[in-house]
């Protein structure tokens, strides 16, 4: 648990600064989706980092699982609900999920508390996730698998990978938005 | 993967979102759930011969209100818990306000009757068998919401499988008071909740497996 007590007008900020960005994400902004996911990442490593200081290894697969969750999730972003108290549930689920299939039992007893500590302090460094996606790809029809591999391995656009396989943006899109779903099924066994 | 390859391959696949997921898949896995019990009462045990002339009379309606009410209430509860971070309580409290209601009517009911009637209309002839046919009928629609549930995202699973356990129950309900042959509030009231208790308990046993995403 950190001792530093948290800053309640800076976690506003955050809320604030999050709920802009996601609002746009959510009429298909993909810029402003970017940016969130960013901001995002580094304040969930930072808790992450405090939180699974036993897992240290396991800190970034844990971080896409969620970021994935939170993708698959979109959906069920409601106004009345808080940015952060909603990222921070996602959170809480998926740190449970992970400590459970850990059997650390002493964990499971310190849950998170809220969604304070979670936009506590924000690291934007990041480590190789372990988990090898390479090969979860290749067990993806071609159809997914193409898109992913385009916009991930050479960072192209959207546009640019449209034109380079002759499918159109949105075939691209959704190629990748249902080969995410199936990787997240493939993640989890 | 490093995460800085993660979230442009996510943004990538970024659709503009259903704003209306919520609704929209509770809308069919009810509409699938209560279709899929109704034809397996009337293909199994049928329905009461005497339905037709039941319709006219305002106490099939009461009978009807009852699991109406509680899939009602039983509704938002579990939307809300297919929410992040949404809280529950006014839904449960609403739950449970219209659960006490139906106890309040069945003790006015019983404390009316003369004492030798009360266990009459307090037990029927069916209640061994009532309970045993609402939950088998709940299983239909717990699938159905069960696939609902696995597109949104549950957070809290034990929770989230109650109240879908109890909808379920409250569908199951609804499609076998055609059936039911019982015409008195305190047996609705006992035998009718201890049915939907079943897929209840069974739902909050099965969340973890039946709602993961």
């Amino acid at each position: 648990m950190p001792d530093k007590p948290v800053d309640r007008t800076a976690a506003c900020g955050v809320e604030m600064r999050l709920k802009g960005l996601l609002h746009l994400a959510l009429d298909g902004n993909a810029v402003a989706y970017a940016s969130f996911l960013e901001v995002f990442s580094g304040y969930l490593r930072g808790m992450l980092r405090r939180r699974l200081r036993s897992y240290e290894d396991d800190v970034e697969d844990v971080l896409q699982e969620v970021l994935i969750a939170l993708h698959n999730g979109l959906h069920t972003y409601r106004n009345q609900v808080p940015v952060t108290a909603w990222a921070a549930a996602i959170v809480r689920h998926k740190v449970a999920d992970f400590l459970r299939s850990h059997a650390h039992r002493e964990a499971l007893h310190d849950p998170i508390e809220d969604e304070m500590e979670l936009f506590a302090v924000s690291e934007t460094e990041s480590l190789d996730a372990r988990r090898d996606i390479d090969r979860l790809l290749e067990q993806l029809p071609e159809r997914q698998r193409a898109p992913i591999e385009y916009v991930r391995l050479h960072g192209m656009s959207v546009s640019e990978t449209a034109r380079l396989t002759g499918l159109s943006e949105s075939a691209i899109k959704v190629g990748v938005h249902r080969g995410i779903k199936a990787l997240s099924r493939l993640i989890r066994g | 993967m490093r995460t800085d390859q993660l979230i442009p391959l996510l943004t990538a696949g970024l659709l503009p979102q259903d704003r209306h997921a919520i609704l929209r898949r509770f809308c069919i896995a009810l509409s699938v759930g209560a279709a899929a019990a109704v034809v397996a009462l009337v293909s199994s045990l049928g329905i009461r011969s005497d339905l037709p002339e039941l319709l006219a009379t305002p106490f099939f309606w009461g009978k009807l209100a009852f699991p109406l009410l509680m899939a009602f209430a039983a509704v938002p509860v579990a939307a809300r818990l297919a929410i992040p971070g949404a809280s529950t309580r006014r839904a449960w409290l609403l739950l449970i306000s219209c659960y006490a209601a139906i106890w309040v009517v069945a003790l006015v009911v019983l404390v009316a009757a003369p004492a030798d009637a009360r266990l009459g209309l307090l037990f029927g002839h069916t209640w061994s068998s009532c309970p045993v046919y609402i939950a088998l009928l709940s299983v239909p629609c717990y699938l159905a919401l069960s696939w609902a549930m696995r597109g949104l995202a549950p957070t809290r699973l034990r929770l989230a499988g109650m109240a879908v356990g109890l909808l379920s129950g409250a569908i199951g309900t609804l499609a076998y008071v055609l059936r039911c042959p019982e015409m008195s509030v305190p047996f609705w009231a006992l035998w009718y909740s201890i049915g939907m208790a079943i897929p209840m308990l069974a739902g909050c046993l099965l969340a973890r497996v039946s709602f993961r995403w």
